[in-house]
């Protein structure tokens, strides 16, 4: 059965998340053969659409408005519904984003619609579509079909791999009129903590510090290894509490889910908070002094020792290897 | 000031999990309140203790959640709620539990709802917003401060590690996230007292509910754990060494550098 679907796609910076390429790759496969329309929602978005479609987009809806320049709940849910009446699609897709997370809930009450958050993986199987998920903070995870119209999904970052660019495609493009009002919550003041840089959620690399780096001096040489790695810098909730680092930066049930190719845990003792944003992450690194720390339950390599002696070490042998190569 | 928290029963969050016939299997594990829940009923009685009014604690379970309502009675709330729709409905999913606790609710002219941003089980974050939106109230989600003046309300929400300050007003639905506060323990006096507490149990019929009415959307077909993982190497040796079998596993086994 070939289905219509859409996808939202999210800004930041200007600049397109990766989730929005991985929410088309997935409605791909939702659609089976149907169409696959992505929505750009905000003020000047418009010349991020061929982006969009480059990754597998058919076509592409401009929602633009002045009261759409920062998202909320009822601003979006106003845009949304407007591209759904039109469009009447049989599947929407969203980023597992703090905003998909924030407005998915809220647009599927509003259809009457299930909701399947927070997926790592789809497939066609038996005349279903088969969406995979994490539960008990990661522990488990659980196979949801839907069951009863509409296929609304939320996707993790980093976990779909987007369709192979190809910049020879083309679609169509057109504008949404919307009119947005009675906006219930305003966004006064958006204070930004996130550092410069690589996103946490998209990041290949992400070198991360707890409790045991001490100071936030002693995330320095963190900072060079990620650096080096071309990765990022990630926290425990941990480190975050005693200060050494903002709270942007906290990897975990309260923080970032990340799932990058390379996760190196610096002086994390390994709580099950911690191990939910983390422990699908392709390779982990654990480097701790305590060998029992539970850690190194879910590393694939460990080094027992000092962090401040070992990862000065490493920066210089990833140097050494890159030199080489 | 007319206050409400939804809160759900989970697996104590070091528990381990065993499937049994296709399902987590329960046998001898601890539960607890959400942990999300808790920030969620610790700034309820904030609230109220500096406004006056109630705090009413709901959840849509089976009796065995009475020893978590009691627990957030002795925290300090007034009453518990039980929506007890285990012999009505076989598998609800978040479309289901939203419909029912915004059914309890619509008629209760509630001017403050908090909830738990996830659970850590189910973990779809999907039941605050969904109930805010079938009351017709707005919703702040993630938030790590409230301020209430009047019927004017401050929030701080938690951004992926940004801030955003929001404006908003009263009645409002909120989602804790970790930060709000630090959820006190009940006290020996706040136990015994929570023996007396009202705690009312109710069903889907007392609800003006059908079965039709809150059937699932979407279904759960298999329940697996994560591929064991074999058990990490631990690099042995002086550190030096260690450090440079490590970068050359990175690069030629694991190929990730
Ligand atoms: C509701 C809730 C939500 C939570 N959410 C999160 C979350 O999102 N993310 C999160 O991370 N936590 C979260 N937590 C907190 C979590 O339970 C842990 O307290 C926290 O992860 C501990 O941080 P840590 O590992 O840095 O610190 P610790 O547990 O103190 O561990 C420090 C580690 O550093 C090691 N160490 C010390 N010195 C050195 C050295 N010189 N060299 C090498 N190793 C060294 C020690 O051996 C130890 O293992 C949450 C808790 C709750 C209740
Ligand atoms: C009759 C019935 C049968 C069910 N059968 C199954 C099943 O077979 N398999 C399965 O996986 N799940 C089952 N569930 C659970 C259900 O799918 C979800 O777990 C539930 O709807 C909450 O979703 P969540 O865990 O994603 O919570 P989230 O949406 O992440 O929760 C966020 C917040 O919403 C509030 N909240 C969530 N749940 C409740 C609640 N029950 N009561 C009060 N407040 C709540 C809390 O404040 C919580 O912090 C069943 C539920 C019911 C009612």
């Amino acid at each position: 059965m070939t289905r219509k679907v859409l996808t939202l796609a999210e800004v930041r910076d200007g600049a397109l998340r990766n989730v929005s390429f991985e929410a088309i790759a997935a409605a791909k496969t939702i659609a089976e053969g149907g169409e696959v329309v992505s929505v750009l929602v905000g003020v000047s978005v418009r010349s991020l659409a061929a982006e969009l479609i480059h990754y597998g987009a058919d076509r592409v809806l401009v929602v633009e408005h002045e009261k759409l320049a920062h998202y909320t709940p009822d601003g979006y849910t106003q845009a949304l519904q407007a591209v759904i009446e039109q469009e009447k699609p049989e599947g929407i897709v969203f980023g597992h984003t703090a905003l998909g997370k924030d407005l998915s809930p809220k647009l599927a009450a509003k259809l009457q619609s299930g909701l399947v958050s927070d997926i790592v993986a789809l497939e066609e199987a038996g005349g279903n579509i088969v969406f995979t998920r994490p539960i008990y903070s990661g522990k488990a995870f659980e196979k949801k079909i839907v069951t009863d119209g509409l296929i609304f999904v939320t996707v993790r970052p980093n976990n779909i791999a987007p369709l192979q660019k190809d910049e020879s495609r083309t679609g169509e493009v057109t504008d949404v009129a919307v009119d947005i009002k009675d906006l219930r919550t305003i966004v006064k003041e958006v204070v930004r903590k996130t550092a410069e840089g690589v996103d946490l959620s998209e990041a290949k690399v992400i070198v991360a510090g707890g409790r045991g780096v001490k100071s936030a001096e002693g995330f320095e040489p963190l900072k060079e290894l990620a650096k080096v790695l071309g990765g990022a810098v990630g926290a425990s909730r941990g480190a975050c509490d005693a200060g050494y680092c903002d709270y942007s930066l906290q990897i975990g049930q309260t923080g970032k889910v990340v799932t990058p190719d390379l996760y190196i845990a610096c002086g994390i003792s390994g709580a099950i908070q911690h191990l939910a944003g983390m422990s699908n992450s392709k390779v982990i690194v654990a480097i701790n002094k305590d060998p029992e720390a539970n850690i190194f339950k879910v590393a694939d390599y460990g080094i027992v020792g000092d962090l401040f002696e070992v990862v000065p070490l490493l920066v210089e042998e990833f140097k050494k290897l890159k030199v080489h190569s | 000031m007319n206050i409400f928290v939804l809160m759900k029963r989970t697996f104590d969050t070091e528990e381990k999990i065993v499937i049994q016939n296709g399902k987590v299997s329960e046998e001898g594990a601890e539960f607890i309140i959400n942990p999300y829940d808790e920030y969620a009923i610790e700034e309820a009685i904030q609230v109220r203790d500096k406004h006056g009014g109630e705090v009413t604690v709901v959840t849509v379970g089976n009796e065995d959640a009475e020893k978590e309502l009691r627990t957030a009675l002795a925290m300090g709330a007034d009453k518990a709620v039980l929506i007890n729709i285990e012999d009505d409905v076989e598998d609800g999913d978040q479309y289901t539990t939203a419909k029912v606790l915004a059914e309890y609710l619509k008629d209760k002219e509630a001017d403050l709802i908090l909830a738990g941003n996830v659970a850590i089980d189910g973990g779809s974050g999907q039941v605050g917003p969904r109930v805010a939106e079938l009351l017709g109230i707005p919703y702040v989600t993630t938030i790590t401060k409230l301020e209430i003046d009047g019927t004017n309300v401050k929030v701080v929400r938690d951004v992926e590690g940004d801030e955003e300050i929001i404006e908003t007003s009263l009645p409002l639905l909120v989602t804790a996230q970790q930060g709000l506060n630090e959820p006190r323990y009940p006290s020996l006096p706040g136990i015994m007292k929570a023996k007396k507490k009202p705690l009312e149990e109710l069903e889907l019929d007392d609800l003006d509910l059908d079965e039709d009415d809150v059937e699932a959307k979407t279904k759960t077909i298999e329940i697996f754990l994560p591929p064991k993982k074999e058990a990490g190497k631990i690099l042995q040796g002086d550190i030096a060494d260690q450090v440079k079998e490590l970068v050359s596993l990175l690069h030629t086994e694991a190929k990730v550098i």
